[in-house]
């Protein structure tokens, strides 16, 4: 914390409405980060996190990895006397930084690999309906190259029968379509 | 017999096949037929939360129209992950959280109506744990499981939020617990019941999901397991498919089996042995003794 902040109250009041999260409550009990089984992992705590958000501090917020290696447990939610679900809003930081592509916010290095992930789960439901894990993962190793880390599994996973070869499409596909359009129309 | 919707959800389709078997087995044998929800799509699992607050709550939706169109009060799920992803859509609709009624009405475009709050979604865990069909279990359990010291491994899907998603205690459940003490099976004691094994990371941070899996386990070894029990088809991937990778536990692992495997052999089910065989980490030595091959063995 050796960086001077002016604090404002933009950031907060945006982060609040996205997500839904009364994150001015907050008073640093830290229950959330004692919590937090990838706090081992991140940059900054959930409970910094979130001070940081009160402090308007936007850039330092989206240079920490927390939000790409919070997995959504809800941990923090379970346990926060103010009830602010901290996972919520890390989700809700995550799409801020999505909608933002490329620049300052957009996850680096290994973080870039969530993303990744994400969006090669995502196109298979929009194809099929229904997730399809070869496809996901064709996308996923093609985009992030990170095929050795996998090799091993994979093998394994394909001798026990567990990566179906085909594809299951569901009948009404318009209307996953039409739910995919309509998420890009509010991006 | 009982006729259950069912909503399997794409890993039971796939890299879960045994435990969309078993627990259609189980269910059977314990009087109920399932019945797919048809046409039934992804619920959105944790891409979609993670990434985009709409899909995460259209997706489920779609499902939930779909329920109740089709007149049923009642959807039953194996899945942690698709039970939480139905259970918070349908609580955020009934709630009236702003962007749920804002996806819902958006739904009245897509398919022709919105959800009107009338479907229940269970977990299978839920349906199993209630008194009645304990009891059924106990009946059925041909072969108890005695002896065999387990883990039971609830995650976080099935506790969190508790406002939408929790049919019991969401720090200290007990559910899986009486479902296997049930089958005859010895509970341990731990602490691990609902700590995350961080599914959503298992290809983009393998790393980071290797070091839970190696807690998790660890400490169910520690407390005396011989094997893990879980509800959860992500669960059981992440803890099982790699132990092979993790040092401390590669020549030394520890099975992980779905509750319902657990609950076929006690039911001395004929199609238990090739549930378990498709685990990664062998999972037929632990549970030998109830396996029927073992039993016409030593006979």
């Amino acid at each position: 914390m050796s960086v001077a902040l002016v604090p404002s109250l933009s950031f907060m009041r945006e982060v609040q409405a996205r997500s839904g999260q009364p994150v001015s409550l907050c008073y640093q009990c830290k229950k959330c980060s004692s919590g937090c089984p990838l706090g081992f992992a991140m940059d900054l705590l959930p409970h910094e996190i979130i001070r940081l958000i009160q402090l308007g501090a936007r850039d330092r917020v989206f240079a920490a990895n927390s939000l790409w290696v919070c997995t959504g447990c809800k941990t923090c939610q379970a346990r926060c006397p103010n009830e602010i679900d901290a996972g919520r809003v890390m989700d809700s930081l995550r799409e801020m930084a999505l909608r933002a592509g490329a620049g300052p916010t957009a996850p680096k290095g290994r973080d870039a690999n969530v993303k990744t992930f994400h969006e090669s789960f995502l196109s298979t439901i929009r194809l099929f309906g229904r997730s399809y894990d070869l496809g996901m993962i064709a996308l996923y190793l093609g985009r992030s190259r990170a095929v050795s880390e996998h090799l091993g599994l994979g093998l394994n996973m394909v001798r026990k029968g567990k990566l179906k070869y085909l594809p299951e499409r569901i009948r009404r596909m318009g209307e996953i379509r039409k739910i995919f359009a309509k998420a890009r129309e509010k991006r | 017999m009982k006729k259950l919707t069912f909503y399997p959800g794409c890993s039971l389709h796939s890299t879960a096949v045994e435990y969309d078997e078993s627990t259609r087995a189980v269910f059977e044998t314990l009087g109920y037929t399932l019945e797919e929800l048809a046409d039934w799509n992804c619920c959105g699992a944790s891409s979609a939360h993670a990434t985009d607050h709409y899909l995460s709550l259209a997706l489920p939706v779609r499902n939930l129209v779909l329920a109740e169109k089709e007149g049923v009060g009642e959807v039953a799920t194996a899945c942690a992950a698709c039970y939480n992803a139905l259970r918070k859509a349908d609580h955020a609709v009934r709630t009236g959280a702003p962007e749920a009624v804002e996806a819902n009405e958006s739904m009245v475009e897509v398919m022709g109506r919105k959800y009107g709050g009338g479907v229940k979604v269970v977990s299978t865990l839920e349906l199993l744990s209630r008194p009645e069909t304990l009891a059924a279990v106990k009946q059925k359990a041909v072969q108890p499981l005695r002896g065999l010291k387990v883990a039971p491994y609830y995650g976080c899907l099935l506790t969190r939020p508790a406002e939408a998603v929790a049919f019991e205690d969401p720090e200290q459940p007990t559910s899986l617990d009486r479902v296997l003490e049930a089958a005859g099976a010895e509970v341990v004691r731990w602490s691990w019941k609902t700590e995350c094994c961080g599914a959503s990371l298992a290809l983009s941070r393998p790393e980071l999901l290797k070091e839970l899996a190696r807690r998790i386990i660890v400490a169910a070894r520690e407390a005396g397991a011989q094997a893990i029990a879980t509800a959860c088809p992500m669960c059981h991937a992440n803890l099982d498919y790699r132990q092979s990778e993790i040092p401390e536990l590669k020549d030394n692992p520890v099975p992980v089996y779905f509750m319902t495997e657990l609950l076929g052999l006690a039911f001395g089910l004929k199609k238990a042995p090739a549930w378990v065989g498709r685990h990664l980490t062998e999972s037929r030595s632990a549970v030998r003794a109830f396996l029927p091959a073992g039993k016409a063995g030593s006979a």
